[in-house]
């Protein structure tokens, strides 16, 4: 980097830090705690508050719920560099994200990269502004870890296609606006090559959602189904029956997310959340010596995951990124999770049992712990994850 | 900063790399072992590290080094963890060169620090007495005498103790062992009299001795820094010196893993390439990421001592306790998937296995670390 571009770089990095300071409401500038402190936009979006209302249109405004983005779809227009200073910055201050969504984190990317001119005008800007709340409809119940093997059915008629058939596990789709879905458009093909990815909007006449009651006692998931769903062929993104090519891209930055997924370096360090309900001896250490053998060793792991994953960001950004690193991060960035709260629950102990009353915040510590069990296998399970690693990277033989 | 290496430090990975594996493969550690080498390292390579300004990297330029910094000492150690060399690289250009450089002052750092760039002066810290690396524990005493100090007590672990031309020996000036005041920092002649240097053969086939000191006594000038005040002098250095063996460990790891897999990918059993089992797919994978994690978190640690030594500890405490487990899972797993093979002396995998635990010992093992960082996180 020559020295005009640190400097610039700097002067950005001031900016945006004085910019944070004013805009930036502090009530979000805590993590959240519920499923109500996270804005995900959409036609029926309801704000929680006030200042979540106020910090997400004013990042809106600025293009900063996609900072990457190209101005024109709404987004900030920012290079990677400032991108990352930006991320630091709203770390710095524990600034929530202003807006959630699968349209931000997956179907956006895909469109960038294999949407033409007038899908990428008509969607970006609307997942840039929370206008368009979007579900993912992959999964299928014979279709999990196997995804090629997917068997809802597009069938062409004239300008159309008719949809019939059955996702399951799609996140949120009682109240998404519009769906990106996976659909086989030639039976007669071998299973990867007769896919197609199509976009379609969810209250099309057809479609219908029941969501799961789930281990956690939450419904984030629904059963999805298509009876006779009549869609424009122009919404398909890529070419027809190549939409695996679309769906594997995508399903590298759903990889990246899930891995993120962890509360990683904000609010308060699992050590002191462990000595609220354990107790510390006379030195001020946790009064259990293995749980805070078990803490630590957490931590190492915790701090070294989060140096990979700057390094992926800055790998990439160099042009030495292997496309499949998300599968490594996701695979270890889950696992970690599932210790973060296997930990909590053995720390909070008798307390963290408690499912219903005020005093537990209606049992959050025991639903997130059952959430995160989750973690591992949606957007590909460990074990495909590690298959995933041993063929593409390691290059090892029949994999 | 980003997290990946400059063009510059490329190159020089790339000259390293160049050196080391050419004169320096494992074969060079073998035949040092072999022939029961007095000094167990080549000279002339040493030679050779000078003139390539490796043996002053870390030493500034007006000391006649190359002024780099720690980012760049950790490539050239992860190198040397890639063949196994034995080289003075660690204890006297890095360990010994940052004790002279941080603690020196101008007429130590004038007489010492030009030599240790020109390859001509062997240096080493004396610090390990017990079983574990315990640094406030030391117990070593330097009492008082006359325009001077008298030193009684033995360290363990010298690296090099028994070539070095000059011993930094961490002593107890006042107070018990446990705490941080009354250390202090000594630069001894290992010929002075009462100093008997017993070099320990160790399974990695590694320099390294133990030294007694008998009344030893130097004279105010050998103080290195100020007396009682050396706890943080060592901090730092020997946080730097964790850093470089993190890196070495990196180098180990990533090159045992590099052969196990061209392993599973030529061995046959069953009919069959042995990488086409799960079974082994899945351990390689999970190895590979664990290796890629710990690759980071030392890179980070790197970085953060080039910024700032004295807020570097946690950032150092992360990588030196993640290299250890990555190296000791790397090694073992590579034994294992070697099979027979990899249990026998003609094999080089078990070198790897071998320098991994002197490494894991070395400036603190992965519980020590570990420990670190959860009293730094104040719980």
């Amino acid at each position: 980097m020559s020295d005009t571009e640190t400097a610039d770089l700097e002067t950005f990095r001031n900016e945006t830090r004085a910019w944070l300071e004013a805009n930036c409401p502090p009530e979000m500038r805590k993590p959240a705690t519920s499923d109500a402190d996270v804005f995900w936009g959409g036609r029926n979006a309801k704000f929680s508050s006030e200042p979540q209302r106020i910090w997400f249109e004013r990042m809106r405004d600025k293009g900063w719920t996609v900072p990457d983005w190209p101005k024109e779809y709404g987004g900030g227009g920012l290079s990677a560099a400032e991108h990352k200073v930006l991320r630091a910055e709203m770390a710095r201050i524990g600034a929530r994200p202003p807006l959630s969504s699968f349209g931000i984190w997956m179907l956006g990317p895909a469109l960038l990269k294999y949407g033409n001119d007038a899908q990428k005008k008509e969607h970006l800007p609307k997942i840039a502004a929370g206008e368009i709340r979007w579900c993912q409809g992959y999964s299928e119940p014979n279709a999990g870890s196997d995804l090629a093997s997917l068997q809802t059915r597009a069938e062409s008629d004239g300008d159309d296609f008719i949809i019939n058939g059955q996702k399951i596990w799609t996140s949120y789709a009682n109240y998404a606006d519009w769906i990106f879905c996976l659909v086989r458009t030639d039976p007669a093909a071998k299973k990867h090559d007769g896919i197609s990815f199509i976009l379609f909007d969810m209250t099309s006449k057809g479609v219908s959602t029941k969501p799961i009651l789930l281990i956690s006692g939450y419904s984030p998931f629904c059963e999805t189904f298509f009876d006779n769903v009549r869609v424009p062929r122009s919404h398909v993104v890529g070419t027809v029956n190549r939409g695996w090519d679309v769906a594997k891209y995508l399903l590298q930055h759903e990889r990246a997310m899930i891995s993120g997924m962890g509360e990683r370096g904000v609010g308060r360090p699992l050590g002191q959340i462990a000595a609220d309900s354990v107790g510390t001896d006379a030195l001020g250490r946790l009064d259990d010596a293995m749980l805070r053998g078990q803490i630590a060793r957490f931590d190492v792991d915790e701090a070294a995951l989060a140096a990979c994953a700057e390094r992926a960001v800055d790998l990439a950004k160099a042009g030495q990124a292997h496309p499949a690193f998300s599968s490594a991060m996701k695979y270890y960035g889950t696992e970690l999770n599932k210790r973060r709260h296997e930990i909590l629950m053995s720390a909070g102990g008798v307390d963290a049992l408690e499912w219903e009353s005020e005093r537990s915040r209606q049992g959050a510590r025991p639903r997130a712990w059952l959430r995160t069990k989750a973690n591992s296998i949606e957007g590909g399970t460990s074990e495909v994850m590690l298959g995933i690693v041993a063929k593409r990277i390691l290059d090892l033989p029949g994999a | 900063m980003a997290l990946v290496l400059t063009e510059e430090q490329s190159m020089l990975r790339d000259s390293a790399r160049g050196l080391i594996s050419d004169k320096a493969p494992v074969s060079h550690l073998r035949h040092l072992r072999d022939s029961n080498d007095r000094t167990g390292f080549s000279k002339e390579l040493w030679h050779s590290f000078a003139e390539m300004g490796f043996a002053g990297l870390l030493v500034p330029e007006e000391f006649g080094g190359s002024g780099l910094g720690h980012v760049e000492a950790g490539v050239v150690m992860e190198e040397i963890g890639r063949t196994l060399m034995p080289s003075p690289f660690l204890a006297t250009s890095v360990v010994a060169a940052s004790a002279l450089n941080r603690g020196g002052n101008s007429a130590q750092r004038s007489e010492y620090l030009p030599k240790i760039a020109s390859g001509s002066l062997l240096a080493t810290l004396a610090i390990d007495e017990g079983a574990k690396h315990r640094p406030l524990h030391t117990g070593l005493q330097a009492v008082r005498a006359g325009n001077g100090f008298k030193l009684s007590g033995a360290k363990a672990l010298v690296v090099d103790g028994h070539v070095a031309d000059l011993l930094i020996v961490a002593a107890r000036t006042t107070g018990a062992a446990g705490e941080r005041e009354g250390l202090t920092l000594f630069l001894v002649n290992p010929a002075a009299k009462g100093v008997a240097i017993e070099r320990t053969i160790m399974v990695d086939a590694h320099n390294a001795a133990r030294i007694e000191f008998a009344n030893v006594e130097v004279n105010a000038d050998s103080v290195l820094g100020e007396v009682d005040q050396a706890a943080g002098l060592l901090d730092g250095v020997l946080d730097i010196g964790r850093g470089a063996v993190a890196a070495e460990m990196v180098g180990l790891s990533e090159e045992v893993f590099g052969r196990t897999v061209e392993y599973l990918k030529s061995r046959k059993q069953f009919g069959k390439l042995i990488g086409e089992f799960q079974a082994l797919q899945h351990r390689a994978a999970e190895l590979y990421v664990d290796i890629e994690i710990t690759r980071a978190a030392v890179m980070k640690a790197l970085q953060a001592l080039d910024a700032d030594v004295a807020t570097a500890a946690p950032a150092v405490a992360v990588a030196k306790a993640r290299a250890g487990t990555t190296a000791t899972r790397a090694v073992q797993e590579g034994v294992q998937m070697h099979g027979g093979m990899g249990m026998t002396d003609q094999f080089d995998i078990g070198f790897f296995m071998k320098r991994a635990r002197v490494c894991e010992e070395l400036f603190g093992d992965a519980n020590y670390h570990t420990e670190q960082l959860a009293r730094a996180r104040g719980y």
